[in-house]
C-alpha cells in the first residue's frame, strides 16, 4: 500500500465485516461498516471533512479562522481533528454530561469547549451555538444539522461504498442523529436500487436527556427535513439504553468494540431479522468504545450501567 | 390495558406518573383518552389538524407511527405507547 500524504485522506473507505454470527434468523445476514477505523474514530470525519472543505471552497474558512460549533462530541472531535491540521480555532458547544472521554479527546485536538447545561441535552447546545454564532458573525458556523456537505459525505462516500461491497443490500440501517448518513447514504442506495428499505434508529434517549422544559424543545434537523426525510426513511425505532448496552456487549463476541449507539443500531438490525424473512441487512459502527470505557458499559454490573446511561449523552 | 410512557416535560399532567395505564384501540384513541383524564396534556402533543407535532415522536412497541398508519396505528392489549420529544444528536 503507497503511503497517505495526510492522515486525513485516511477518512472514508472504512471496511465492512458480516456480524451474522448474531443474527437471529439464518436467512438473514447482518453485515457492519466499520466507522471507528476513521482517523478520527467516528463516522463524523466524514462530514466534518466535507464540511470544512466546502467552506475552503467557497471562502467563508481562512487561515486563522474560528469555528463554533455544537457537538454531543463525536462531530466535534472531528472538527477539532481537521483543524488542528488546517490551523484552524474551534469552539463546540459541548452538554456537560458526554463521557469524560468526549471532552478529553476534544482537548487533544486543541478545540475550546463551552458547556452546556446537561439537562438541555444536544438540542440545548445546539440552540446556544446559534445564539453564540448570532453574536459573533465573524465566527464560521458549519452548523452539521443543515449543512446538506453532511449529507453529501454520505452520498459521495458512505453510499457508494456500501453498493461496492455489498451490491445485496436489503436494508440499510442507521442512527438518526442529525440524519446525514441515512439521508446521504440512503438515497444514494435507494437510487441504486429502488427496493432498498432505509430504516432509521432513534438514539437510546436518556431521561436527563428527555428533560427539556417543553415539548416544542424538540428538534428536527433542518437536513431531515430538506431531504423529504419523512419520505425516504421506511421505518424508525427506539432502542432503550439497556438494550443498547447488551448489543454493544454482544458485539465483542465478533470482535467488534463498538460505542454504545452502535449497540442501538445493532439491537434494531436484530429486531429486524426477526421480522424479516430473508434479507442482507448492512448496519453502521459509528465509532469505537474507546471513548466510553469510562462508562463501564461492558464490564459492571447492567443494572448500574442502565442507570447510570439516564444521565449521560452517549450517542 | 396499552401503557403509556410519558416524557419528563408532560408527567406533571399525571401526578408525577411516568407511566400510565391508558385505554383505546389506537394511538388517537389513547391521546384522546390522555386529553380527557388529563386535561391539556395530549393537546400539546397535536398539531391544528389533529397531526401529531413533528417535534413529537410517538412509538407504538418502539417503532414510530409516523412509518406505520400514523396516529391510526392500532394499539393491542399489552401495547406500549411511547412519547418522546425529538432530540438531535451528533
Amino acid at each position: 500500500m503507497a503511503a497517505f500524504e495526510s492522515a486525513l485522506d485516511l477518512i472514508g473507505n472504512t471496511p465492512i465485516v458480516d456480524v451474522s454470527a448474531l443474527s437471529p434468523n439464518p436467512r438473514v445476514r447482518i453485515l457492519a461498516k466499520l466507522e471507528g477505523q476513521n482517523p478520527g474514530g467516528s463516522v463524523k470525519d466524514r462530514a466534518a471533512k466535507y464540511m470544512i472543505e466546502e467552506a475552503e471552497k467557497d471562502g467563508r474558512l481562512r487561515p486563522g479562522s474560528v469555528l463554533i460549533e455544537s457537538s454531543s462530541g463525536n462531530t466535534g472531535i472531528a472538527l477539532a481533528m481537521i483543524c488542528k491540521v488546517r490551523g484552524y480555532h474551534l469552539k463546540v458547544v459541548l452538554p456537560e454530561n458526554v463521557s469524560i472521554e468526549r471532552r478529553q479527546l476534544l482537548l487533544v485536538w486543541g478545540a475550546e469547549i463551552i458547556p452546556s447545561p446537561g439537562g438541555e441535552g444536544s438540542n440545548g447546545a445546539m440552540r446556544r451555538a446559534i445564539d453564540l454564532a448570532e453574536e459573533h458573525p465573524e465566527w464560521v458556523f458549519l452548523h452539521q444539522y443543515s449543512n446538506q456537505a453532511n449529507a453529501k459525505a454520505h452520498y459521495e462516500g458512505t453510499g457508494p461504498e456500501i453498493w461496492r461491497d455489498c451490491p445485496e443490500i436489503t436494508h440499510f440501517i442507521a442512527g438518526l442523529g442529525t440524519s446525514g448518513t441515512l439521508m446521504g447514504a440512503g438515497r444514494f442506495l435507494k437510487e441504486q436500487n429502488a427496493a432498498v428499505q432505509v430504516w432509521a434508529v432513534e438514539p437510546p434517549v436518556g431521561e436527563m436527556v428527555d428533560g427539556l422544559k417543553n415539548l416544542d424543545e424538540g428538534y428536527i434537523p433542518e437536513l431531515f427535513t430538506a431531504n423529504d426525510g419523512f419520505d425516504l426513511l421506511d421505518r424508525k425505532m427506539i432502542v432503550r439504553p439497556r438494550e443498547s448496552i447488551e448489543w454493544t456487549r454482544r458485539l465483542t463476541e465478533v470482535g467488534v468494540f463498538a460505542g454504545i449507539s452502535s449497540g442501538a443500531i445493532m439491537a434494531a438490525a436484530v429486531k429486524a431479522a426477526k421480522l424479516l424473512d430473508e434479507g442482507t441487512l448492512v448496519t453502521i459502527v459509528c465509532d469505537g468504545g474507546w471513548k466510553y470505557l469510562s462508562t463501564g458499559a461492558w464490564t459492571d454490573d447492567l443494572d448500574d450501567v442502565e442507570a447510570r446511561a439516564k444521565g449521560i449523552i452517549y450517542f | 390495558m396499552p401503557a403509556v410512557r410519558l416524557p419528563t416535560v408532560l408527567r406533571t399532567h399525571a401526578g408525577g406518573a411516568a407511566v400510565v395505564e391508558a385505554q383505546g384501540e389506537t394511538v388517537a384513541d389513547v391521546l384522546a383518552w390522555l386529553e380527557v383524564t388529563y386535561p391539556g396534556m395530549a393537546s400539546q402533543l397535536l398539531a391544528p389538524g389533529g397531526a401529531a407535532h413533528r417535534f413529537v415522536n410517538v412509538y407504538v412497541d418502539d417503532d414510530d407511527v409516523r412509518y406505520l398508519d400514523g396516529l391510526a396505528t392500532k394499539v393491542g392489549e399489552g401495547a406500549e405507547v411511547s412519547i418522546l420529544p425529538a432530540v438531535a444528536g451528533g
